[in-house]
């Protein structure tokens, strides 16, 4: 019924709802708010971890998750908070784009709508809370860009700034303790790409048992597969030949047919037949002469022992990445045909040593010496599968970062540094603007302030007097301090070496406040009735 | 549903399961069709102008989008009452026709509908009302044409084209980078424009989504963008001087329609077929390579075997592009689609400058552009955005701002925004009502005031005292005879729409009149809904 007693028609369907103004406000406030408390508190290099636990019979206490990375979080919740999906959108997207910050920019968000409400309340209307913001983050875009250092790519100060942006990034991660090395070992990864952002080509393998230290970097390129028995376990020297051909049975591909024969000789003919083809694939794979030879798909019995009376060294089975990973490192070209010997120097592929190796208790190969040295392996260990999936995010944020700033090259300071300073734009505009609009503004540099506030909750620090000299010293004109976290204290992080990816702040920036805006317009809900399903 | 008895107690029976059926007639379904429709209109109106705000939907699925965009907003609303269903489609013709102004046709006709309930309590026959509508309907459409006004869509690097564009985009969320977008879009339409003929084929314009970056990194790439990379990992990974061969066939062994079967009945034979097979493979890839092709786009899928040989052949190859776009890169590159290897001739290639791949943020993924196409007339418009539902809305936006500029290249006259069109209809139409001697007139004048209903909404969504702002701009209006006073949104301190160059298409004002009169006048009509008793 409406105010003045009409009944209104039923205007949606039955079970759908529609809230409206304030209601839908404030629906999307609390869903929004909540998901960014809920990520909150594994920001910072104090910040804690969650299990995660997934739902569904029979699976409770099995495959749970224990990490640190908001995206991997967010993207496990189950929300029906459509304003809550919207932050885990823009946590999706950012571990797209940039791989790392994916906490900062739902907590960011939240924060933003937090100031928002605030001004609701206030009764300022949302479209001048948006247009203060929007003023805001111009000047907090600008101010970032400002502040970033650029160095040559191929100096030494640029590789140190990896090196440091590599710590930063793993120093909230489980792996703390040993950010050196892992930074280190990341660094030296990335710089391996020379440049190319394919990061397919670092091979990331997990291995239970050992301790985290004792992961390493190998120089060459290890392939989680076994060689065929019956063949040479080390090649010196070794001519590759990559393939991706049927070697089981050649199926013929002509659509309809049929072998129907009416006596056993002829089934004999026909199975002989079968064999000599598949020989004669096996002649023309040796006239390639290769040493080793390697098989996306399975290869039966029949076509190895060929193989190996040859001398050749079988591998079959390898999956498509490891294939391609294996062409790219040893410069060879995938073959799915054989009948262009002649032109074996330019397809095969090359490198000095191929051995089986034994990591823990698993027999792998390992290319050392490749032509073309671009892929390369890292070999985690750890007490346990959940460590060990934890380090391999950790890494892959590293990674990511790492590969993003090679780009990018430009750099902040980190420990809350460039959150500061934009939070201090932010302040100097809003005594510049005229209208409501510099509340608005305000509300920004607020927001942007709670990120190192949070960092230092986190950290069990008093985060009210760290933050306050923390803007003392800024506005003494010490521009690179920022939150020691070892100490709880104010320091140089020149000295402390913290820095950060110019990038990853940008994007955070960019999504958390194009996202906050989108929430921010919405004065109406509408719910459509959930599709009904049929039970299994 | 009410049942009639006859003289003994029976029931006549007129519809089947009559028992089972709502029925409502007369007054009340007058009523409450219109209270059903005006609901819908109500959830629209506070969407209307450049501070109307944003409406969150949820999917029966629970995906989320959020838009702005009226056709977009009843869609996805999944309405089910009879009457509200007809808003939907009228937002949703006004889409098809114009593409724009989706909110303010709905939100007119909520406005005429109430005027109606108002009329019917007086007393006042449907049917008169509605010939009172159509008759004002008339009025103010030739109003609006006396008070349109021709430009020079040439004039300083399409400057009129960029403000209408940006109208049309000022109310979006994306109406901080309304300029860049604006331009984006007319350079878009105008590529692909035939001035000539006046016409546009929206087909040309391609928009491509990808989430990451924020929306200012949209950006319009002359040529085409698909979402695909080469079909071998090692072809290389840019093409220039491009030779493009389109093929809509498969590189696999021809699968014939006619059922058949292939015996194979001995050890001959079986080598034979093996030899043919092969033979397949060789000549597809040869007769692509002699026609001078250097790179083949097909829409079907390659055999491994296929796929090696074209490595072989240094011919790079794309697979699985979809059918939309091989019909633009024939379009664009002045390409033949060719549909079986034998008819491969050199002169149905088409050509283009470039042809490579671009690769976007850490996830790997890679599109194929192709740049300098031999006729450029086709180009895309890569949207990106920090999140899909921004991704989405954004495309929506500049869907409507291109077809903004569609229609101004179509018909250059336009009218001003910001309710002064309205207004000026209004006052128009309050003067003709005088002159009506019959009972329409105070239909005719109901209609004006409907009319005066969509500045008042806009005032209020802006934060204005909608009625104190109305009345001083239609008393402005009248006092200097100016129809382009209207509302001042963006509090930018001027009421002249020519001044705060608020330009809206003639075509959609008009389309919107004559669409929310048409609706207002079907649902008029209806004096009986019959329905299943649980709908």
């Amino acid at each position: 019924m409406d105010i003045v007693g009409n009944v209104l028609p039923q205007v949606l369907k039955d079970e759908a709802t529609e809230d409206k103004g304030e209601m839908a406000r404030l629906q999307s406030f609390v869903g929004a708010i909540a998901v960014a408390d809920l990520v909150k508190t594994t920001l910072g290099p104090k910040g804690m971890d969650k299990i995660l636990k997934p739902t569904g019979p029979g699976q409770e206490m099995t495959h749970i998750t224990v990490t640190n990375d908001g995206a991997t979080i967010l993207k496990s919740m189950y929300v029906e908070n459509p304003a809550a999906k919207i932050l885990i959108e823009i946590s999706k997207t950012q571990d797209e784009e940039v791989g790392d910050g994916t906490t900062t920019v739902a907590v960011l968000a939240g924060e933003l709508l937090r100031e928002g409400e605030k001004l609701i309340q206030k009764r300022i209307h949302p479209q001048h809370v948006i247009a203060g913001w929007r003023i805001a983050r111009d000047v907090a875009l600008k101010r970032l860009r400002d502040i970033s250092t650029e160095n040559d790519i191929n100096s030494q100060e640029f590789h140190d700034d990896l090196v440091k942006i590599a710590r930063t990034t793993l120093s909230s991660k489980l792996i703390t303790s040993d950010r050196d090395y892992f930074a280190d070992l990341c660094v030296k990864a990335v710089l391996r790409l020379k440049g190319s952002s394919n990061l397919d080509y670092i091979q990331i393998i997990k291995l239970p048992g050992g301790t985290i230290r004792d992961s390493y970097l190998d120089d060459g390129f290890i392939l989680k597969k076994q060689i065929t028995i019956g063949c040479k376990r080390r090649i010196e020297n070794a001519k590759i030949l990559v393939a991706n051909t049927a070697m089981d049975y050649d199926k013929i591909k002509i659509y309809g047919t049929k072998v129907k024969v009416n006596s056993m000789d002829k089934v004999a003919e026909i199975e002989a037949a079968e064999k000599e083809k598949m020989k004669h694939k096996v002649d023309k794979i040796l006239k390639y002469q290769p040493t080793v030879f390697v098989n996306r798909q399975l290869i039966y019995n029949y076509p190895e022992q060929l193989l190996a009376d040859s001398g050749i060294t079988v591998i079959e089975h390898a999956d498509f990445e490891g294939m391609e990973r294996v062409a790219a490192a040893t410069g060879a070209e995938i073959l799915s045909t054989f009948d262009a010997p002649e032109r074996s120097q330019q397809v095969l592929g090359h490198c000095d040593l191929i051995e089986e190796i034994m990591i823990g208790e698993e027999k792998m190969i390992k290319f050392t010496g490749c032509k073309k040295n671009e892929a390369c392996t890292i070999v985690l260990r750890g007490a346990s599968t959940h460590i060990l999936d934890e380090v391999d995010r950790s890494i892959h944020d590293a990674l990511c970062v790492l590969i993003t700033t090679v780009k990018n090259k430009r750099v902040v300071w980190g420990g809350g540094n460039s959150e500061m300073q934009m939070a201090a734009a932010c302040e100097e505009e809003a005594k510049k603007v005229q209208g409501k609009q510099a509340f608005a503004i305000e509300a920004f540099g607020r927001a942007l302030r709670q990120i190192p506030t949070i960092i230092c909750d986190n950290g069990g620090y008093d985060s009210a007097e760290l933050i306050q000299n923390f803007k003392v010293e800024l506005q003494k004109g010490n521009y690179t301090c920022g939150l020691n976290m070892t100490d709880g204290t104010i320091g140089n992080m020149s000295e402390l070496g913290v820095k950060e990816c110019l990038r990853v702040k940008e994007q955070a920036l960019m999504a958390a406040s194009e996202a906050a805006e989108l929430i921010m317009r919405v004065d109406d809900i509408v719910k459509c009735a959930p599709r009904k399903r049929e039970r299994a | 549903m009410s049942l009639a008895f006859d003289d003994y107690g029976r029931p006549y029976i007129i519809l089947r399961d009559q028992g089972q059926k709502k029925r409502m007639k007369g007054l009340e379904a007058y009523k409450s069709n219109i209270l059903a429709a005006k609901a819908v209109a109500n959830t629209l109106s506070s969407s209307l102008g450049p501070k109307g705000m944003d409406k969150m939907l949820v999917s029966p699925d629970g995906d989320v989008s959020v838009t702005n965009d009226g056709a977009t907003i009843v869609e996805k609303m999944e309405i089910q009452h009879p009457t509200a269903k007809l808003l939907v489609e009228l937002s949703q013709s006004q889409d098809a026709e114009i593409g724009d102004g989706t909110t303010g046709v709905v939100v007119l006709a909520g406005k005429l509908l109430e005027q109606a309930l108002t009329l019917l309590d007086k007393g006042i026959h449907p049917l008169k009302i509605s010939d009172g509508f159509d008759r004002a309907c008339d009025v103010a459409i030739k109003h609006l044409e006396t008070i349109s006004e021709e430009i020079d869509i040439q004039a300083n690097e399409h400057e009129a084209l960029i403000q209408a564009a940006c109208t049309a985009l000022g109310s979006k969320v994306v109406s901080k980078r309304k300029r860049e977008l604006g331009k984006i879009a007319v350079t878009a339409v105008l590529d692909v424009a035939d001035l000539a003929r006046r016409d546009v084929n929206l087909d040309l314009i391609k928009i491509q989504t990808k989430t990451g970056g924020s929306v200012e990194d949209t950006r319009l790439i002359s040529g085409i963008l698909i979402d695909k990379d080469m079909s071998h990992p090692q072809m290389p990974k840019e093409v220039n001087d491009a030779r493009i061969c389109l093929l809509t066939c498969p590189f696999e062994p021809p699968k014939p329609k006619t059922k058949h079967n292939i015996n194979i009945s001995s050890a001959e034979d079986y080598k034979k077929l093996y030899q043919q097979e092969q033979q397949y493979f060789v000549d597809m890839v040869k007769l692509v390579k002699a026609s001078g092709a250097n790179i083949a786009l097909c829409q079907w899928g390659f055999d491994d075997e296929a796929n090696h040989l074209l490595l072989q052949n240094e011919l790079p190859a794309v697979r699985w592009v979809s059918g939309t776009d091989v019909e633009l890169i024939a379009m664009a590159t002045g390409a033949r689609i060719i549909p079986r290897f034998q008819e491969i001739t050199p002169e149905k290639l088409g050509k283009a400058g470039c042809v490579k791949e671009v690769q976007f943020g850490t996830s790997n993924e890679r599109m194929l552009v192709i740049e300098n196409c031999q006729c450029t007339k086709a180009v895309t418009i890569l949207i990106r955005g920090g999140s899909q539902m921004i991704v989405d809305e954004a495309k929506r936006s500049i869907h409507d701002a291109i077809c903004v500029i569609r229609n101004l290249i179509k018909d250059n006259r336009i009218v001003y925004g910001g309710g002064s069109a309205e207004l000026a209809c209004a006052i128009q139409v309050l003067q003709y009502a005088d002159e009506v001697s019959s009972v329409e007139q105070y239909a005719i004048r109901s209609f004006a005031d409907a009319l005066e209903g969509i500045p008042c909404c806009l005032a209020d969504n802006c934060g204005l005292n909608p009625i104190t702002s109305v009345a001083q701009a239609k008393s402005r209006q009248l006092k200097e005879n100016n129809p382009r006073i209207g509302i001042d949104c963006m509090e930018l301190g001027t009421t002249d729409m020519k001044e705060q160059r608020i330009y809206e298409t003639l075509s959609s004002k008009k389309q919107q009149i004559q669409l929310a009169t048409q609706v207002v006048k079907m649902i008029l009509k209806i004096d009986d809904v019959i329905a299943p008793d649980d709908y």
